[in-house]
């Protein structure tokens, strides 16, 4: 048998990826590189030539310089810690990084995902002599106000239980061994290029309620579902984001922020401290784990940056846990993912994109779902990924190959930022495929109407575009005088019901209760107008009702009901006065 | 120092060495030419058998019996603090006679990322007393905010006016400025340099300049020079230190230059695929930090090839940066100064730095508000062309007018003119106070009542 050469030595560096002789690797292998040891990851096999990307800068490093094989495939840390956590592409904890070089990120520092220092009080759920199954969960910590359930691995036998320990641990210590000698501490080790596995997946039937109008009101996703939302750079795609971060009811938030700003993630970081979870009042941070991989960190950290983040939230789920997982931007993944591939040589498919680049985003969606987890708890991913098209032309391949697998279209319009309508989302081309699968949920936590209400208000909005047409043609005192009053219905649609400002105090999250309130009575007042028109009133009377011109108030009020029943009555006192005068 | 004889190609800024020792990759390299003339490059690609070197000035008279030295170390930066008011080449060299920079330190011109938890959150309000900016495209410190231009406009007298104007009401911390121009012409140049004199700006700025006969791949190190003596003084100096790069348009075709020269896959329009994070290596270099005292705000200058805003050059620099101010030819000709159209402009950070106790509560309201009302009577504009004004509704020509106005009072000031940020808001209010109450639809009552014109006037 061949010795293994667990050591081999450098001959070419060029930028992020580098190549060394004479040593024996598999694809995905870690290894060590140059006298400093920096972290790579093998990624090319060609006759004696091992091609490694490297995860850290490579300037100074020479031809000659040693290269040593761990053997082992790029991992993740899971256990108690990781939340709250912010963490690189590499999850390198940047709250060390900082004790450890200061506010610089240099190279060579290495720092484990999970303090070891740090002890946790673990309470066991499983006890001697009972039988324990891959991913089963054995005990608890109480990690922040979640509740952390550890579990034996899922890719283990599992066995019967020998020894459970309760008390204060590290993660690394072992609280439980089997009956085959095996035994496990509350952390495990995944690797991030390979999906965990789950018994069963499901086909989503709850929404993920995002408090944001445009989102929950027209074009919902399910808990477990794909969306994306591509846009031009100013758009509002890291605000969405943000703000599905901040208010979406899932219970465990990882976000990652790939190849974007610094200031972004350290707005994040002040930000989430201080703001509370609406469901449980609690601050948001505390279910929050940050991937901050920016745009001027090495790429080969930013291109694992997006499995760091998948990874971590498919352990959540595997917990039991609704886990939603933001990705700004997965086009700054894609031209990693292009970047490297370059410097392979490879041979470039679509604009320089991998001809795989396709294969990796269905295979990084495909990580979302609502899952049977091997515990036995159900527990689902949510994935949104930004994208951010050149140009902000919707037909390059990110956009179109990401448009092929998500269920849920999100479509940001530079016009609409323009004019500072937010969300920017058109409401046209926006597509959630998840309608009919939640209505039932809708019609149950809701209200019977909504269902309907939305439909009526998606065909208001749609009639308005064909109307608008017209009127560039013609001016709007040209048109019959009942599609003036649905050019008035739809501006109260896109100015009350679908604008939404993330900035404001009250307006920033908005439940469903306050949204079919809103959505109901802007019908109510199309209801009355259109009475109106036809027992004989003008359309300028109608559009001119003093009461509704308080209705985009109630958005910044939060005890709006009050006024909202005002508003209505005055609407109705104004209508009856104008319909006797006809 | 080993010098190697063995230059087997030139191509372009590239210089292909043969059988050297190991060369470690991104080193600093001389290059002696047969008359004693030292020229500087950097290592772009090592491996056992080649090195490939990019030469950081013209490649005129290297030839195969030049000589390679590799110097076994990243180009630094030697920094000081008597850099403050003096004029260096693209380079870094000393162009105004004066004596050699007596280095301080020496730093790496790469600069390491700030990590992210390290940084602060960006806050303090600087007032440029340019309306357009003020009120609606609020600039803060630690914010990198380019101008996005196009050729003929006057974006290097906003840059100026900033430069002048910028203040943090209030604040008395040192400020210093660092200029580093790529590729602008001498008269470009004469006429930064006249007005840096003129108003005293000169002592508390470093220049750095890299004209447009000078070598196109030297662009590559300027704003990186720039940068490096920036943090210098920001972070380890104290000072609040804006950045001016212009012509960043002049920066990225030196970058296309080089990946034509090694002979890349080009990306979209010629330019490398890595332009973005290229870019995104020079912006980030913006921020405040935890626990520090100065900070680096950015305004990167570029002019848009063809006035196109999706030119790859603003593209990548807009999906940067913190936003963008973008200047308008339409607005130019209708001889408006400064012509900045804030309807495509923006400023991310904004509502970090306005507000109650920032600048005034009623701020991002009426922003909002005005823009709504300018985007309105701007598309209005359009269809009046089509159907005449006597087709519009009465609301339709209020916001017709709104546009004028906005044009030609908050956007129009004076070259010299210094507007407070109550002065700014207040021009907005006369102008939204020309609208019916009930239009204001983004506005709380209670701000209405606080500053509506109408219930001012007691
Ligand atoms: N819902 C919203 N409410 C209020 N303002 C918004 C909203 N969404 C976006 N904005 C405004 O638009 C600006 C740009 O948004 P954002 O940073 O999310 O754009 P982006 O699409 O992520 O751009 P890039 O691709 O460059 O990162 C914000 O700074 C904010 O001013
Ligand atoms: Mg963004």
């Amino acid at each position: 048998m061949e010795v293994k050469k667990k050591s081999g030595i450098l001959k070419r560096i060029a930028g992020p990826v580098v190549t060394a002789v004479n040593l024996d690797a598999h694809m995905y292998d870690v290894v060590k590189v140059g006298d400093e040891e920096l972290m790579g990851e093998v990624i090319k096999i060609d006759g004696d030539n091992v091609i490694i990307q490297v995860y850290e800068d490579t300037s100074g490093i020479k031809p000659g310089e040693p290269v040593t094989n761990t053997g082992l495939s790029l991992a993740v840390e899971l256990g108690p810690g990781l939340l709250t956590s912010i963490y690189d592409g590499i999850q390198r904890p940047l709250e060390v990084l900082v004790e450890k070089m200061g506010n610089f990120i240099e190279r060579g520092v290495t720092a484990p995902g999970l303090d070891r220092s740090k002890k946790w009080d673990f309470k066991p759920v499983v006890k001697a002599g009972d039988h324990v199954e891959p991913g089963q969960i054995i005990g608890e910590v109480q990690e922040t106000n979640k509740m952390h359930r550890v579990m034996i691995p899922p890719n283990v036998k599992g066995g019967i239980v020998k020894e459970i320990k309760s008390g204060s641990f590290a993660v690394d210590e072992t609280v439980i061994v089997l009956d085959d000698g095996s035994s496990y501490p509350m952390m495990q080790k995944w690797p991030v290029r390979v999906p965990r596995p789950v018994k069963e997946k499901k086909n989503p039937k709850i929404p993920l309620n995002t408090g944001q109008r445009i989102l929950d009101g027209l074009f919902p996703i399910a808990k477990g579902g794909t969306a994306a939302i591509p846009g031009p750079f100013g758009s509002g795609k890291t605000v969405t984001q943000q703000q599905l971060a901040k208010w979406s009811d899932a219970e465990i938030v990882v976000y990652i922020g790939c190849g974007e700003r610094g200031n972004e993630m350290t707005e994040v970081l002040t930000e989430f401290p201080h703001l509370d979870d609406p469901k449980t009042g609690k601050p948001l941070m505390e279910r929050t784990v940050l991937i901050a991989n920016t745009s001027n960190m090495p790429v080969a950290a930013r291109e694992a940056s997006v499995y760091t983040g998948i990874t971590i939230a498919e352990y959540f789920r595997d917990m039991g846990y609704d886990v939603s997982l933001m990705a700004d931007s997965t086009s700054r993944w894609a031209e990693a993912m292009r970047e490297i591939s370059s410097r392979l040589e490879e041979m470039p498919g679509e604009e320089g994109y991998p001809a795989y680049l396709a294969a990796r985003l269905s295979e990084f969606y495909e990580r979302a779902g609502l899952v049977d987890a091997l515990s036995g708890s159900q527990g689902s991913v949510s994935v949104i990924g930004a994208v951010s098209p050149p140009g902000g032309d919707f037909s390059e391949p990110v956009t179109q190959n990401t448009l092929r697998i998500v269920k849920v279209f999100w479509a940001l319009d530079a016009k609409l930022s323009q004019r500072r309508h937010f969300p920017a989302i058109n409401w046209l081309n926006s597509y959630s495929l998840y309608l009919d699968q939640l209505q039932d949920y809708y019609n149950e936590h809701v209200s019977p109407e909504w269902n309907k209400l939305r439909s009526w208000a998606m065909e208001v909005l749609q009639k308005e575009s064909e109307l608008q047409e017209i009127v560039q043609l013609v001016g709007s005192d040209a048109l019959p005088e009942s599609e003036q009053i649905t050019i008035e219905v739809a501006r109260m649609l896109r100015e009350i019901f679908l604008q939404q400002n993330a900035y404001d105090d009250v307006d920033t999250y908005c439940d469903m209760t306050k949204q079919f309130d809103i959505m109901k009575a802007i019908k109510v007042y199309a209801d009355s107008a259109y009475a109106a028109q036809a027992a004989g009133v003008a359309p300028a009377q109608i559009i001119s009702v003093k009461a509704k011109s308080d209705l985009p108030q109630i958005k910044f009020v939060r005890d709006y009901k009050p006024m909202l029943d005002q508003i209505l009555k005055g609407m109705e006192s104004e209508f009856t006065t104008l319909r006797a005068g006809a | 120092m080993k010098e190697y004889k063995t230059v087997t190609k030139i191509a372009g800024p590239l210089v292909f060495v043969e059988k050297t020792e190991p060369v470690g990759y991104q080193e600093l390299v001389n290059i002696v030419l047969s008359d004693g003339t030292v020229k500087r490059g950097q290592v772009l690609d090592t491996s056992d058998d080649l090195v490939v070197v990019q030469v950081f000035e013209t490649t005129a008279g290297i030839g195969r019996d030049s000589g390679i030295r590799f110097l076994g170390e990243a180009i630094k930066m030697p920094v000081g603090k008597e850099m403050l008011g003096r004029i260096l080449s693209g380079g870094g060299k000393p162009i105004d006679g004066g004596p050699e920079i007596v280095p301080e330190k020496r730093l790496d011109i790469t600069g390491a990322a700030i990590n992210p938890y390290a940084r602060g959150n960006p806050k303090d309000f600087i007032q440029t007393g340019i309306s357009t900016i003020d009120g609606t495209n609020t600039l803060v410190r630690g914010q990198k905010l380019p101008i996005f231009s196009g050729s003929g406009l006057p974006h290097n007298d906003i840059a100026l006016q900033i430069a002048r104007q910028a203040k943090v009401p209030g604040s008395t911390e040192s400020f210093a400025v660092v200029f580093a121009a790529m590729g602008i012409t001498k008269e470009e140049a004469n006429h930064f340099m006249e007005d840096f004199e003129r108003t005293g700006a000169l002592e508390r700025a470093v220049v750095f300049l890299n004209l447009a006969d000078d070598p196109a791949v030297e662009r590559i190190i300027t704003p990186r020079l720039a940068l490096t003596t920036a943090e210098y003084l920001a972070y380890e100096l104290g000072y609040h230190v804006l950045v001016i790069l212009t012509d960043m348009t002049n920066y990225c075709e030196a970058l296309r230059q080089i990946g034509a020269a090694r002979e890349e896959v080009p990306g979209r329009r010629g330019y490398p695929g890595y332009m973005y994070t290229d870019l995104a290596c020079i912006y980030e270099r913006a921020g405040i930090i935890k626990g520090v005292k100065g900070s680096v705000t950015q305004i990167p200058i570029l002019t848009m090839p063809g006035d196109d805003i999706t030119h790859p050059i603003p593209d990548l620099t807009g999906y940067i940066t913190e936003g963008q101010i973008v200047v308008s030819r339409e607005l130019h000709r209708k001889g408006i100064y400064p012509p900045i159209n804030v309807l495509p402009s923006l400023s991310r950070l904004m509502n970090l730095g306005i507000g109650e106790g920032l600048t005034r509560d009623d701020h991002k309201k009426v922003s909002d508000q005005l823009y709504a009302g300018y985007a309105e009577g701007n598309d209005l504009r359009g269809l009046v062309a089509i159907v005449g004004k006597d087709a519009l509704s009465e609301r339709d020509r209020l916001f017709l007018e709104v546009a004028d106005y906005f044009e030609n009072q908050f956007v129009r000031q004076g070259i010299n003119e210094d507007r407070s940020i109550a002065e700014t808001l207040d021009v907005g209010w006369s102008l939204l106070a020309t609208l019916p109450e009930e239009q204001l639809v983004r506005i709380d009552r209670d701000l209405i009542r606080k500053y509506h014109p109408k219930y001012r006037k007691e």
